[in-house]
């Protein structure tokens, strides 16, 4: 019996109707195809002409339909009703929210602007919140960097004028030897994967990756490094010690492009010991060979020494930079046996890895024959490239000395003389700027007025001390306490101590914490279940809650949304216009900067609005200026788009860069142009500028494209970026703790000032590890992220949560047979601060004290709509229950406990984490703590138990179509 | 049907490297995504936001590990549909509903002859086959035939979803039976192997291994250290290496 | 392999009724006992009883049972379309030679033909059926020279069981009678011994190692699976029983399907009338209570070469 084969269908139409935009399934911003089929949302493909992704898509990015059509979508405002916590609302109109929130905020801003802390999580519309905390005129306002990566930022914007994080990445197509720190995802998610395809499958090319864990990007390693956790700096300074030993250093690269021989003072006890000398017109020494005697350091042509004691006819004696540099590397402290002892690393492998780089660095030199200029103006007919790169980001950050290792990280880049040349390092625009960048913070006592904006914006980054946001006594201005003297760099302030600050009215009270797109009762809180009762503690004084209103802005039902007073629901990505613009968190690539939108390709269909809007909105009614005409008028009635077109930051500089003025024909700087956005949409949603050959490299001291970045805004001259091996303003801050200049530091914190500002790179025991007893807490406990999974956002993801419904906590092979667990078993996990029950998977590819878990997994029951027996809630565990936002208590329990934050910069420090691990005792397998289940608040969707999305694209009467019966 | 064609025109099938692939599973839901609304639409999930959440997908993304007493590594391995030669889940099937594609050696089921009797899934050693039981039909990898062929689409773009969304580039999409073709070259060159080729099943897809590691002195042409040069103390006579003119 | 119950209910009943049926059939054509005609036609339909059901539950487990007639259309290559059109084709002699013991009108020669036709059938069906298990390379626990074999011998025990109360009732179930219907009890379940035997032993080629071909690398393992959740695979391929209780439940097939039916085979050779058919009938009873727990075995101890990718073990 023949039967006839089936008739497929080759060519089935796709869709209707295809419209570019920008995927918001994570914070990479890769260009999205999103396919239309009666009005909706049918696929979702990655955009092949766009800069970031090229075409291809990640996990989370192809499970976008799955995101926009969450149950757990909110569908109108919310008002309180019940206690805070509850989950008790009411749905009210927009006009009602719009009422309260500025009934809260007239007041506030009338009266003290400073009680407003407007905080916001990983949102890409920093440059338009922060304009809006300046014309509010409070002070308290950051994004969520400091909890995330501040470490990698500041270091890199204090060193080289760039950072890793997404703002630089490794020259893919020509690196030759490519190490990877501390890296599971990253924003550049895609590029990152793309870019390591593409090197590990070309002939004589090395990848290494550092990372206690073996997984996802470090499995594919040609090495890995199983590092203990907090030690990469001392594995880096060994690496450093090892060239510096065999004289591997590539001298040219430092003199023309970094301070290394910059003269520094040396005169022990004088107010400007250890800072840069300068003439009168404040440009840096160097001592000139030739002449022998003092020049201007930042001259071209001259024959600068880079080591030597020399003595100015004031008489004053200094060395240059390099040689205090040298001096200290080559110190026994750093050599590789020293350093094995604490990373866990052999002494071999860190000299084979030093061999190894100076290999690829000095041996494997490549030649571009590309003429350049450098900023000097003098011709080179050659690109001279050392194919050495690296990329490091949350395995240093997340550490309390990751400011100082990504430092060294950035000085060893520099000693193989492998910044943005070809094969090293490459700065994305508007990267590279001056070390560090302006402006810096305001906040200052009288910088903060009622009823009036402040005269610049909140966040910033300070020269020294006099810069810090301090009181006449020292104490901080800031809610989150950021620049002050406890974390002087904190470039992105401190979001992860609002919460507790603003509950322990320290440094003062708030009135009202507003939120944006941060789930802090759950996974971005350190503390996660003190927080929760910190958001719902009562003033006994008062009888109102010590944080008396809060306002939130979400587009889902996350854990945070039953702590909020008034809930102001966001639409979908796919739902609304955003920008990722040059004045925010770009998406630029070596080859040039680059800027995006996202368009609403659908409309929604409940109650919610583009929180930008509603911010727009706000600062209208509010009558800000900036938001509001001298007429009272809202300066923006088209709301977001309109300000996407209408808004200038500076003359001629807007949110956009991308076909400014009149006609279009304007890129970076222009006047506004009505048509801006139906350019980008025809565009596919981006602008990206492809720099000539001759402005690839050298960009920090490329004068063609210095000049080009100064034209488009990104630098305020066009002046040669000099790269700061030796940092001046970390000196300032020890000068300070020694007792010179005129701020100074309280005396219960001039030890610590003095103890982490060095102006090189150090290494020290992670702070909490240097308070808890290693005995007790002997193993390190880390998260990863999953590539599958965006923090606490997948979990409402149909498909996503079938990859990762629960975690468990990993650890080695041996390490279980010495606690006598096995696969499955359930284990008490504690840490001075707390304690979880979580179930145990063993492996091999783990450093053997290191136990780890997927980040953000675990859900509290009830959350994001889910079935209240949900395995997210039931198995998974969130690690955040054990790091506390405060150290331990120091031995007399009397002195104020400090941030648990890296003291330089205030990074959140959620790897520092020391844990005891004990066999639970068989009981119930259900992961500890547990809390009540949060109620479903009003207006979440309906949810169908069996979903069958893609029948409703079947021809009409298709027994496939059980939508139709 | 009944039987399994003599020859196939084509071997067309998929090549993945795990050399590259880090396990981002990125492969595995832009399948979904393609297919949920493609040939074999829906691909049902059940108990979508509760306790067991469970559905078909045509392409899973497992992660081994490797110990050979010295040295362990992590290996990530997506799977799906081989589209073999010689494969039994098409001749057991009784309907005639499993078939391999003369013109090109894609494995398909007919979704109108289907009786959802699962046998076609027993007879798959490599856990290709799907069943969703809300429509009561097997699914399976349909080797995007509604992409590769589709004339909506851009040239460029008539490719698997997984081989287009792989941001690591590992998944490769071709003629297997042409000697000449890029990715039968790729897999001469690579070593490309078939899974479990005792099954006799003759899997058309192939796998690159991954490469050795190159974790000793040597691998990359160097020595295991650097020397330290003469002058290497911290003592003032180390700066004179430093005496070299270096011009700014 | 997941143990449905319809397909336990399939297999064994439907074993059980094959072999009934062939049971009837030697008999009219050997000669061997004498039975009459009504309990002969009565214990016919009881075995087209038995077949039905186990036909029909064989379809609970189809997505599509309404098409099933489509399963009929692929003989060339699937076993499971030649045993339902083996099954389908058993149906016209079975009839046939089952309304021959009630209508003397169908002459002789037809009824023996039928006969011929029924047992050729029966015995072509079952094994049928044992092919769809012993041909799927997949699973090593199936694909071996022992499943036809088994489920052969296990539907000639059965139905000999059942054959045995046709034999009581019509007076035949003498000594000599029991005597051979234990050795047919023995014999099979000496079968399904040589079956368990067999894949104790069995060191089947692939291994997790095989499955991803990375054995070259050392020792492999599973690290994560692909989700979290079970999947299909999982719940229809992943079941396993563990081996202390495939153990206990081996010993308690053989328990049941052979060593209490024995016995009360022996005991009823000894005794007749009412009491002899009691013993038989609690013979029955266990006897298929054996075959059930063996079924539910064959499934339960069979694993799949899927499982390897998620680490486990042949
Ligand atoms: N243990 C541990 N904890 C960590 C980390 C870690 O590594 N380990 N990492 C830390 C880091 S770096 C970060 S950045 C944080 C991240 O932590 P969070 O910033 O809390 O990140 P998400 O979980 O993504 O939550 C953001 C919120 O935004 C909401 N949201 C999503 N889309 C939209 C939208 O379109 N509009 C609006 N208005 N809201 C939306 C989500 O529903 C969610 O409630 O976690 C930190 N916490
Ligand atoms: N898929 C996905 N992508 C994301 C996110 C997400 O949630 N999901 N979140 C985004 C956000 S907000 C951020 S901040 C980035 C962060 O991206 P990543 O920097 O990749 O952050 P983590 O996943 O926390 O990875 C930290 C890595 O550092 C390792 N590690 C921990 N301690 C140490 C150490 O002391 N030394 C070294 N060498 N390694 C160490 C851990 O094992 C882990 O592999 O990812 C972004 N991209
Ligand atoms: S990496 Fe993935 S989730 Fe993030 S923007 Fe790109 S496609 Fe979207
Ligand atoms: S992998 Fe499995 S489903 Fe695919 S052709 Fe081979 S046997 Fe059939
Ligand atoms: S489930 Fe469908 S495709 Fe598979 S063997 Fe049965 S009828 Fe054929
Ligand atoms: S070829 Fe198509 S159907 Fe097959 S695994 Fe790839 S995306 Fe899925
Ligand atoms: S998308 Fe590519 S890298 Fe990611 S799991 Fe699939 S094959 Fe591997
Ligand atoms: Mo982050």
């Amino acid at each position: 019996m023949a039967l006839r084969q089936e008739q497929v269908e080759t060519s089935p139409k796709v869709s209707d109707e295809v419209k570019y935009t920008t995927c918001y399934m994570c914070a990479c911003r890769c260009g999205i195809k999103v396919h239309l089929t009666d009005g909706q949302v049918r696929y979702i493909e990655g955009n092949p002409d766009h800069p970031v992704n090229r075409g291809v898509l990640c996990a989370k990015g192809s499970s976008g339909i799955m995101q926009h059509l969450s149950p757990a979508r909110l569908s109108a405002p919310l008002k309180r009703t019940g206690p805070r916590g509850s989950g008790e609302f009411e749905e009210i109109s927009w006009e009602e929210a719009f009422n309260i929130a500025t009934g809260w905020m007239s007041d506030i801003r009338k009266t003290d602007p400073k009680k407003l802390a407007f905080f916001t999580g990983r949102d890409q519309s920093q440059s338009l919140t922060a304009f809006w905390a300046t014309k509010f005129g409070t002070l308290n306002h950051a994004a969520h960097g400091g909890f995330c990566s501040v470490n990698m930022a500041a270091a890199g914007l204090y060193t080289i004028g760039g950072s890793f994080w997404e703002f630089g990445e490794p020259d893919w197509e020509l690196t030759r030897y490519f190490m990877m720190f501390g890296v599971a995802e990253d924003h550049d998610s895609n590029p990152i994967k793309t870019g390591l395809g593409r090197l590990k499958t070309r002939e004589n090319t090395k990848y290494v990756s550092v990372n206690p864990v073996r997984t996802g990007y470090s499995a594919i390693a040609d090495e890995w490094i199983g590092i203990k956790p907090g030690t990469d700096g001392m594995f880096v300074m060994a690496i450093i010690h090892e060239l510096l030993k065999s004289q591997k250093v590539d001298l040219d690269f430092l003199v023309r492009y970094t301070n290394a021989p910059w003269l520094v003072r040396v005169e022990d006890g004088h107010p400007e010991d250890g800072l840069f000398l300068r003439d009168g017109n404040g440009n840096p020494l160097a001592w000139d060979k030739y002449g022998g005697e003092q020049v201007n350091a930042l001259l071209p042509d001259i024959a600068p020494e880079l080591s030597g004691l020399f003595e100015l006819p004031d008489g004053s004696k200094a060395r240059p930079a390099f040689e205090l540099m040298a001096r200290r590397y080559l110190g026994q402290e750093y050599s590789a046996v020293e350093a094995a002892e604490i990373t866990g690393i052999p002494a071999g492998t860190i000299k084979r890895i030093a061999a190894e780089l100076a290999h690829a660095a000095f041996e494997q030199e490549i030649e571009l024959d590309v003429e350049w200029t450098d900023w000097a103006g003098r011709k080179h007919d050659k690109m001279i490239g050392r194919p050495v790169s690296m990329h490091a980001m949350r395995g240093i950050s997340a550490h309390s000395n990751g400011f100082h290792t990504c430092r060294a990280i950035h000085l060893l880049q520099m000693l193989l003389g492998s910044i943005d040349c070809p094969g090293g390092f490459r700065y994305k625009a508007p990267f590279p700027r001056p070390c560090p960048p302006g402006p810096k913070p305001t906040g200052k006592p009288g910088q903060v007025n009622a009823g009036e904006p402040m005269p610049g914006p909140p966040l910033g980054f300070i020269n020294g001390p006099e810069d810090l946001l301090v009181n006449e006594d020292g104490s901080p201005c800031r809610i989150d306490k950021g620049f002050s003297w406890e974390h002087p760099f904190s470039a992105h302030g401190l979001m992860h101590m609002v919460i507790h600050n603003a509950w322990a009215s320290d440094p003062y009270p708030v009135d009202t914490l507003f939120l944006y797109m941060a789930n802090m009762a759950w996974n971005s809180s350190m503390n996660s279940k003190g927080t929760m009762e910190m958001l719902t503690d009562f003033d006994e004084s008062t009888g109102e809650y010590r944080i008396p209103h809060i306002i939130y802005s979400d587009a889902y039902a996350s854990e945070m949304v039953s702590y909020a007073d008034l809930i102001l629901p966001d639409t979908t990505y796919l739902e609304r216009w955003d920008c990722v613009s040059l004045l925010d968190r770009p998406i630029s690539t070596a080859h040039g900067p680059a800027d995006s939108i996202r368009q609403p390709v659908v409309q929604p269909d409940r109650d919610v609005r583009p929180f930008q809007d509603v911010l727009i909105e706000l600062g209208a009614r509010l009558g800000l200026p900036g938001f509001s005409n001298d007429d009272g008028s809202a300066a923006y009635p088209g709301g977001y788009p309109d300000y996407l077109v209408n808004h200038e930051r500076m003359p001629g500089i807007g949110p956009l860069a991308g076909w400014r003025g009149a006609n279009g024909d304007q890129h970076g700087k222009g006047e506004s142009n009505p048509q801006q956005l139906e350019r980008y949409i025809e565009n596919g949603c981006f602008w990206k500028h492809d720099l000539p050959e001759s402005q690839q490299y050298y960009k920090h001291a490329n004068k063609d494209y210095l000049e080009f970045s100064h034209k488009m805004g990104f630098i305020p001259s066009s002046d040669q970026i000099i790269m700061q091996l030796y940092s001046e303003p970390l000196q300032r801050f020890q000068l300070a703790a020694r007792g010179h200049g005129a701020v100074q530091p309280p005396e219960e914190l001039r030890g610590r000032v003095g103890k982490f500002f060095d102006p090189l790179p150090i290494w020290y025991q992670p702070v909490e590890e240097s308070m808890v007893p290693l005995d007790k807490y002997p193993y390190h406990a880390i998260t990863q992220r999953p590539a599958a999974m965006y923090h606490s956002w997948g979990s409402q993801n149909a498909w996503l949560r079938q990859i990762h419904g629960y975690n468990r906590l990993c650890m080695h092979r041996d390490l279980a047979r010495e606690l006598g667990v096995e696969d499955d078993d359930w284990v008490h996990v504690e840490s001075h601060h707390g304690k979880i029950k979580a179930q145990v998977r063993t492996m091999t590819g783990c450093e053997k004290n290191t136990v780890w878990t997927w980040n953000a997994i675990g859900k509290r029951r009830g959350a994001w709509n889910l079935e209240n027996d949900a395995a997210e809630g039931e198995k998974g565990f969130l690690l955040n229950h054990l790091i506390s936002e405060l150290l331990p208590a120091s031995g007399d329990g009397k002195r104020r406990r400090m941030s648990n934050s890296d003291p330089v910069t205030g990074q959140a420090a959620w790897f520092d984490l020391r844990v005891s691990i004990s066999k639970a005792e068989a009981g119930a397998q259900v992961s500890e703590p547990q809390f009540e289940p949060l109620k479903p608040v009003p207006g979440v969707q309906k949810k169908s138990k069996t979903l069958r999305f893609g029948e409703q694209f079947l021809p009409k009467g298709s027994w496939r179509r059980k939508d139709q019966v | 049907m009944t039987s399994l064609p003599k020859k196939t025109q084509k071997k067309l099938g998929l090549v993945t490297d795990l050399d590259i692939c880090v396990g981002c599973h990125a492969c595995a839901v832009s399948c979904k995504e393609w297919n949920a609304s493609g040939h074999s639409a829906p691909l049902t999930d059940s108990d979508a936001y509760g306790k067991d959440p469970s559905g078909v997908w045509f392409n899973r993304v497992h992660v081994y590990e490797t110990d050979d007493g010295h040295n362990t590594r992590t290996v990530n391995f997506p799977r799906s549909c081989l589209h073999c030669e010689q494969p039994a889940c098409v001749t057991v099937c009784p309907t005639g509903a499993s078939y391999k594609r003369e013109e090109d050696g894609i494995v398909l089921v007919d979704a109108e002859k289907c009786i959802g009797c699962k046998l076609c899934s027993w007879a798959c050693p490599y856990g290709a086959r799907e069943y969703d039981a809300d429509d009561g039909i097997m699914k399976k990898c349909t080797l995007c035939i509604d992409r590769i062929y589709n004339e909506n689409l851009e040239e460029s773009e008539r490719q698997p979803a997984c081989v287009i969304a792989c941001p690591a580039r590992a998944r490769h999409f071709g003629d297997l039976g042409d000697p000449e073709s890029d990715i039968s070259r790729l897999v001469e060159q690579r070593g490309g192997y078939a899974l479990m080729p005792e099954t006799g099943y003759q899997p058309v897809n192939k796998y690159l291994p991954p490469r050795p590691r190159k974790d000793r002195a040597g691998d990359t042409g160097t020595t295991d250290h650097l020397e330290a040069a003469e002058d290497s103390s911290s003592g003032s006579s180390f700066f004179s290496w430093l005496d070299k003119a270096l011009s700014r | 392999m997941d143990p449905a119950y319809s397909v336990i209910l399939f297999t064994s009943a439907s074993g059980a009724g094959y072999g009934l049926i062939a049971w009837l059939a030697f008999t009219r054509l050997s000669g061997f006992w004498q039975l009459s005609p009504l309990a002969a036609g009565i214990t016919c339909l009881v075995a087209l009883a038995l077949i039905t059901t186990g036909l029909l539950s064989s379809t609970f487990h189809l997505g599509h049972p309404e098409r099933a007639w489509r399963a009929m259309s692929q003989w060339r290559s699937s076993w499971l379309s030649r045993e339902g059109i083996f099954a389908i084709l058993t149906y016209p002699a079975a009839l046939i030679f089952t309304a021959g013991w009630f209508w003397s009108i169908i002459p002789a020669s037809i009824m023996n033909a039928a006969a011929a036709a029924t047992l050729l059938l029966s015995v072509i069906t079952v094994i049928s059926t044992g092919m769809i298990y012993a041909s799927l390379t997949t699973i090593p626990r199936w694909n071996n020279a022992w499943v036809v074999p088994v489920y052969v011998a296990l539907a000639i025990a059965s139905g000999g069981l059942l054959f045995s109360i046709a034999l009581a009732v019509s007076g035949a179930a003498n000594q000599p009678t029991m005597v051979l219907m234990m050795a047919v009890l023995l014999v099979s379940w000496a079968v399904k011994w040589a079956y368990w035997r067999y894949i104790d032993r069995q060191s089947p080629a692939s291994t997790t190692a095989t499955a991803t071909g990375l054995g070259h690398l050392g020792q492999v393992s599973q690290l994560e699976a692909p989700h979290t959740s079970e999947n299909y695979l999982l719940k229809e391929m992943g079941f396993e029983v563990a081996r202390k209780h495939a153990t206990k439940l081996r010993r308690m097939a053989l328990n049941f399907g052979l060593l209490l039916p024995g016995i009360l085979l022996v005991l009823a050779g000894v005794s007749n009338g009412l009491v002899q058919l009691a013993l038989l009938a609690l013979a029955l009873c266990f006897g298929l209570g054996g075959v059930v727990i063996e079924r539910w075995l064959f499934f339960a101890e069979a694993r799949h070469a899927v499982t390897l990718f998620y680490g486990r073990s042949l």
